[in-house]
Order: C-alpha cells, then structure tokens, then sequence
C-alpha cells in the first residue's frame, strides 16, 4: 500500500517550463503547489566544469537515462517497432528545469496562419489542397488570443530581439534589444536583403544584457561562450526554469519540489483525478499526493504515455481515426538547407550563443503562394552562430574522405570557413502518425514505454527540396566560394540528429471529439485535469517550439486559477 | 607552453572580465559559479624554475591488453595521422583515450536501453544489438590482427601504413564479415571516437597538451567571447582547458 500524504490544491507531474509556469503563477494567487520531478536538482553552480563537449554534447550528460526508459519506433504499423537503445534524433531532459536548462534559447510566436491553419489553408486553396491522410486541425485559439501571453513569456524570459516583419501584431516589443552581429550574420542579413527577403534578428532567450523581469528576477547577460544547446548555462543568462519561475514559485512558500519522484500513475475516480501514484526512486516507496488540480507538465512523450497508463481519456485509434490520446504526433523537418565553404575567409566559429542568429520567414507558414507547390507551410531560413566545438565540428565538401591524411587536411582547413543556410520546416499531422503503448518493452518500473509511429511523407520531401533550393540561393548570395545543397530526404531515421521539438498526442482544439484538451489545456474529459506543453500542439510548425509553449503555460495557469475559483469545463 | 602563450594575447582575466560585462549587477555579483570564480590571481610562475620532465603516472591501460591497445593506436593513427599540418592521433593519446572510455559507462552502455528481447531492426531504428562497446572493440580488434594476419601474414600493428589503410578500407564497406556486428559498424566506432580522442578535454587522455585544439584553433574553454563576437577578422588565441578553470 502506498503512504498517503496530505491533499494539496495542485500536484504538477515535472518542473521545467510548464511546470515552473504554472507553480509561479499559482503560487503568486496562494495556492498550495507540489512539484514532482523525477531528475535531480539543478543549479547555476553545477555547471562549473560545463564546457566539456564530450560529457555534455557526446555523452548527454543532461539528458534521461535510457537504461530506465525510452520510446519504441516503428516507421509505420506494419514494422516491428523497437527500442531507442541510444540517442540519436532527439534529446529528452530531466532533471529540475527539464529540456528548458539544455536548449537554445530560440523563442518564437508561431503565425497567425498556425492557429486556424486548416480554415486559412481552405480559404486560400479550397479543401482539396489538403492531402489525404492530413488531420490538419485549427488549435481551438487565434494568435490575437494568445498574444498577451505571448508577450507575458517574453517579459519574464527577456527575450532579445527586434520585431518579425512577417510576423504576427505585437502589443510589446521584445524587452531587450538584440543580440550582437557576427560577420557571418551580417553576410545573412545583405544577401537576404539583396534577394528582396525580410531578414530579422533571432528572437533570443540568451540575453543581450543584464535585466530584471516583472518578478524581480536579475540575470546577467551572454558571454557568447559558445557551449548553450546541450549544456546549463554557467552565467544564469540563458533564460531557464531554474533562474526564472521556478525561484519566484518557491519564494511564496507555497511551493515544494520534490526531486527523484517518478509519477506513475494520475489516480482518478468517476469523471475526476484524485491525485497522483509516484515512486521515490532513491528508497522504491510507493507514495500517493491527493490534489483537488492535476497538472501535466512533463516532456511531450511522458504527458501522453501517464494518461494512456492511467486510462485517462481516449485513447486514439488510427483505423478509425476516433480517440484523440496519441493523436497528430509531429516532428521537424530539418533537412532543408545549405553549407557555404569560403576559401579567402576565416569566421570565429568557435564563438557563439545558442540563441544567436539571423533568420527569416519568407517561405514560413503561409507566407507565400503554395497555388503550384505540392506542400503546405514551409520553414524559417536561418544562419545561427552557436559555437562549433571541435569534436561535432568536421564540415568538409563532398567526396573528401572521411578518414585519414585528406580528411585531416580539409576538416582542418574549413573548421572556421563554413557557414550553414538551415531550414527549420514545419511538421504537418498525419492520420497514421501517432503515439500510443509499447506491447513488448517496459521502463524499469515493467511500465510499457511510448511507442511512436512516424515517418516522413511526401509533403516534408517536397518542403525540404524547395527549402534547400532557397537555402543554396541565399548562400550563394552570402559570396560562399562553393556551396553545396543537401540531399533529398529520406524516410525518418532515429539515428542522427535532427531536432528535440517533439509535438502532439494530447492535443488542443475547440472540440472533444477532434481534441484532447481545450484552449486552456483542460482536459475535455476530466475536467481538473490539465496537460500542458508541447503536447497541445495540432501541429508544429516551422519554429521552435518554446515560445508558442510558454504563451500556452501561462494560458493554462489562467485556466487553472479560473478553475481552481468556479470549477467546471471553463470553455 | 610558457613560451608559446607570449605568441598571442593574454585571455581576459577573470576578475577583470567580470567587472567589465553584465555579471555584476549594481555592485552585486551574481552569485552561483561566476561568484565562486572571483578569487585572488594566481602569483605568476617563476622562470626557470620547472622542473625536468617526468613519467606521466596518470597514463596507464585501464581496459585494453597491451596488444589491444598497439592495434588501436595504429588504427587511430591511420585514421588522423601525422604530417606536416600536426601531430596525429598516436601523439595526441587518442589510444588511451578510448581505452579510457570503454573502462567506464560508456563501454558498458550504462546509460542506455540494453534490454530484450532484440530483434534486427531497419536500417532507421537504429542499434540493437546485445554487444556493449567494450564487447564490440574486442571483437573489432581481433578482426583486425586476424585479417591482417591472413592477408599479409603479420599482425595489424606490423603492417605498413598502406596496408593498414587497405585494412580499415575492407572493414569501413563490409568486404570483412564479421559475426554478431558489422565490420562497418565497428569501423565507425573506431572513427568517431578517435575524432573524440583528439579533440575532447585533455582531462579524459587524449588531446595531449590541448594540441589537438591547436590544430583546428580551437581556444578550448574560455569564459567570454564578448570581445571577438562581433570581429571581422580571425582572433588567434591560446587555448585553455577545464583544468585551467579549476585552478
């Protein structure tokens, strides 16, 4: 029997961004949070020793341990699915802070288009430009709608940055101006600017200055180190849970995190959640936290894996196309691009910031004519200057061998004289894409893990081979002595990497029968259940997705203390 | 080492960097690692007091067998060799690099999903085998000296260059068949953690004497790059390793 402990008002399952949101916000309104996390603490002193790419970039020192649990992939049902026995594709984190302490700092809004994607894309084309198969879906929510919390993740983050000329309306512009220009980033901004395209800085979570935000929260800014992606941030400047809400959240005295405690199960009676079943990984007790709230706060795979473990909601079918609980998983496409080699030129490679770039969205969203393409949305095109560590960094040009004297020679030659053009592209829903329950493989717990059915369609090829097109020309303009185009994209493959922006299968929507959760990430089904992250997404689009999260985390914090006050299904 | 950091320019010392950016904020230092960082200075070595070289006692065998260890080093060698551009990855200690690291929980594959049942998967799902990377350098190795041996009747490390090159070729496409793993899939091993061993922090055995970043002009681990973001041309500077920022 499990030891029960008191009832609290909320039980968050993961303290990284959604769930270091949601304790920040609740807490400020007196409410009584527990934070449950199955990583150990993080802090800004850990990362002493941090600019060790073997440890950190090669070794993931940041990320979840396999060994305990990992997702099965199948291409598609007819495959056996099998284990991801080591990293590859994507990263996923633990630890306090979660996936929000090793990224970038990339922080977008996605589009107007994104939210009413299927009413626009059906407006403009006609409903036969949506292939077969899509499940292409409006989010239950309008960017107008989201904006103010759009602008509220920015504030408490202070992102850097300078306004989208292609982008949605801002209320606000960013609270910090942004970051410094490279050489390389100045190249990117003329050549783009030749071509008649609408280059604008990165939007950044790195910070181009010391700043306190509306919590009172004081950081300092980049040292442009060079090791972000992967790695803490050793200065407190890139934006994380832990330097952010996590500490105002525990200020009010109305917060208490509990590391090491792995969430088994949402416990649940009738129509409503009673609390949570977790594990203390360092004893093995079983312990049960009552909460009058259950919040879902952890990374994408798991938010969807503890409902179908606790059989909360429905679980989605793909024969049928009914259930919604696995429903439109999506990627990344990042195929797309170009690598400039400049022969006369050497750049500060090494040099860098996660978050550090040129970019822009001619061919992202709808913004442009896809009459006469055979795909829909597109990608954000960008030059980004994180850092290029030694062991990671070996660019030569094709058909130089891969090892020995010639291979020496060029990886030597060109480690500060590449530059990359690289497409993020958007990754639309597909009917046969989905998440559901291992049959074979269980965690360390004989929990079944995550399985994931996916692989690239016709559509991300057609997106990848005209974003690599549009990449070259850009590079060619940048004066690249020689540039070479990437390849055509191939079916899914776990093994490189490629992208840690994992979407979908607890989505939003303005309907039970086509969603997961509404515009507040309330469970349609249970209604003091909320599931909050990028699990929400109907699709994803072409940009990181972190920002679009955080708008959605302090949406769902409204939500939250609306319900917490009135009850009920709050749309 | 002494000699060669007057090449270039000092780094930035600490605590002057300190006081000169962002991480003092209103007088008050944040706290965390940059607060631990602001310590006296180091008083400056003096000249010629260092002492004549030593055996290294830090450098020793910890998984291979000597033999083991003589065909690796080759290997390495063949892979990023010496010339006139630089040492290659016999003097950089990329051997005992990997060796190193097959001793610890990457040769044991600790932190990865190693349960059953194992199928052979597609091409995409990746790795899934049984073997740990300890078990398939073992295997890789043998294979080495045992095709050696039959082709050119000497062990791998007693071949020529070129025919050492020949070697690695038949292993990198597969023309040797090998039981249990691929001989590709052992030969990419091999690479990638060669290209480890000589570009990773001195601390974990190879990239002797940071020479390995020296090559690439890598600076290593510095603490802030505000002064050279932002410059058109190439900035030269010593590196330094995460022993520097220890001490």
């Amino acid at each position: 029997m499990a030891r029960k402990l008191p009832k609290v008002d909320v039980v968050i399952v993961g303290v990284g961004w959604g769930g270091g949101i949601i304790a920040s916000e609740l807490t400020k309104q007196g409410l009584t949070v527990v934070g449950l996390e199955r990583g150990k603490e993080r802090k800004t002193e850990d990362y002493f020793m941090v600019h060790d790419e073997l440890r950190y970039a090669l070794r993931y020192e940041m990320m979840q341990d396999l060994s305990k649990e990992t997702i099965t992939f199948r291409s598609n049902t007819n495959v056996r699915a099998l284990p991801m026995r080591s990293y590859g594709s994507f990263l996923m984190g633990t630890g306090l802070g979660g996936a929000g302490v090793h990224w970038n700092g990339h922080t977008f809004r996605f589009l107007p288009y994104d939210f009413e994607i299927r009413s626009k894309t059906i407006e403009r084309y006609g409903e036969k430009k949506i292939p077969e198969g899509m499940t292409l879906q409006d989010w239950g929510i309008t960017y107008d709608e989201l904006e103010p919390y759009f602008d509220k993740f920015e504030q408490m983050a202070g992102i850097s940055g300078a306004e989208n000329p292609l982008g949605g309306k801002r209320s606000k512009p960013y609270p910090t101006p942004p970051m410094k220009m490279t050489p390389s980033m100045k190249l990117f901004e003329e050549a783009a600017k030749k071509l008649n395209l609408h280059p604008y800085p990165l939007p950044s979570a790195n910070l181009s200055e010391a700043y306190t935000n509306p919590d009172g929260i004081s950081r300092a800014a980049c040292q442009y180190c060079g090791f972000c992606e992967r790695f803490g941030c050793e200065y407190g400047a890139k934006a994380d849970p832990v330097v952010t809400v996590i500490p105002v959240a525990k200020k009010t005295g109305k917060f208490e995190i509990r590391t090491h405690s792995h969430v088994r199960r949402i416990l649940h009676t009738g129509n409503k959640a009673t609390g949570v079943l977790y594990t203390d990984v360092t004893t093995g007790e079983e312990i049960e936290q009552p909460a009058d709230i259950v919040v879902l706060t952890s990374y994408v795979f798991n938010n969807a894996r503890l409902l179908l473990l606790s059989k909360l909601g429905r679980p989605y079918d793909p024969n049928t196309g009914k259930g919604v609980i696995g429903k439109n998983y999506c990627y990344q496409v990042m195929r797309g691009g170009a690598t400039g080699f400049f022969e006369d030129r050497e750049f500060n490679n090494y040099a860098g910031a996660g978050a550090l770039g040129m970019v822009l969205d001619d061919y992202n969203g709808d913004n442009f004519d896809h009459s006469n393409l055979n795909f829909l949305h597109g990608a954000n095109i960008s030059v980004s200057q994180y850092g290029q560590r030694p062991i990671a960094n070996n660019t030569v040009p094709e058909g130089t061998p891969s090892w020995g004297k010639e291979f020496k020679a060029a990886s030597l030659k060109y480690a500060n004289r590449t530059i990359n053009v690289g497409a993020q592209g958007a990754s639309l829903p597909f009917r046969h894409h989905f998440l559901d329950l291992d049959p074979t493989y269980k965690d360390v717990f004989g929990d079944p893990l995550m399985r994931i059915t996916f692989d690239f369609e016709e559509q991300d090829r057609q997106l990848a081979a005209f974003m690599s097109e549009k990449c070259g020309e850009i590079a060619r303009e940048m004066g690249a002595s020689k540039v070479e185009v990437r390849g055509k994209l191939g079916p899914y493959d776990i093994t490189p990497y490629q992208s840690t922006h994992n979407t979908g299968g607890v989505i939003m929507g303005a309907s039970p029968e086509t969603s997961a959760v509404n515009n507040y990430l309330q469970m349609w089904d249970v209604e003091n259940v909320f599931v909050v992250g990028a699990s929400a997404f109907a699709h994803n689009s072409g940009y990181n997705p972190t920002g679009t999260m955080g708008a959605l985390s302090y949406r769902a914090a409204e939500g939250i203390l609306k319900y917490h006050k009135s009850g009920g299904i709050l749309v | 080492m002494a000699e060669s950091n007057n090449k270039y320019e000092q780094p930035v010392s600490r605590r002057h960097f300190l006081k000169n950016t962002g991480l003092v904020l209103g007088g008050l230092v944040v706290g965390g690692v940059a607060g631990s960082l602001l310590r006296r200075p180091e008083a400056p070595q003096q000249p010629g007091a260092a002492p004549a070289p030593a055996a290294d006692y830090n450098q020793a065998l910890m998984y291979f067998s000597p033999e083991q260890f003589k065909v690796v080093e080759a290997a390495c060698e063949r892979i990023f060799p010496e010339d006139e551009l630089g040492p290659g990855a016999k003097a950089l200690g990329a051997a005992y690099f990997i060796d190193h690291q097959l001793a610890g929980d990457w040769g044991f594959n600790a932190r990865e999903y190693m349960q059953g049942p194992f199928y052979p998967g597609e091409a995409t799902q990746g790795y899934q085998g049984r073997l740990k990377r300890r078990e398939i350098f073992d295997i890789g190795i043998q294979e080495l000296n045992n095709y050696s041996q039959s082709t050119y009747g000497k062990r791998f490390y007693e071949i020529t260059p070129e025919q050492q090159d020949a070697v690695l070729k038949a292993f990198e496409t597969d023309e040797v068949k090998l039981t249990a793993v691929s001989a590709s899939a052992f030969f990419k091993m091999l690479r990638a953690s060669t290209i480890e061993g000589i570009y990773a922090d001195p601390l974990y055995g190879g990239n002797k004497n940071m020479d390995g970043w020296r090559l690439k002009n890598f600076p290593g681990n510095q603490m802030t790059y505000t002064q050279v973001i932002e410059q058109d041309k190439f900035v030269k500077m010593e590196p330094l390793s995460l022993r520097d920022h220890q001490h």
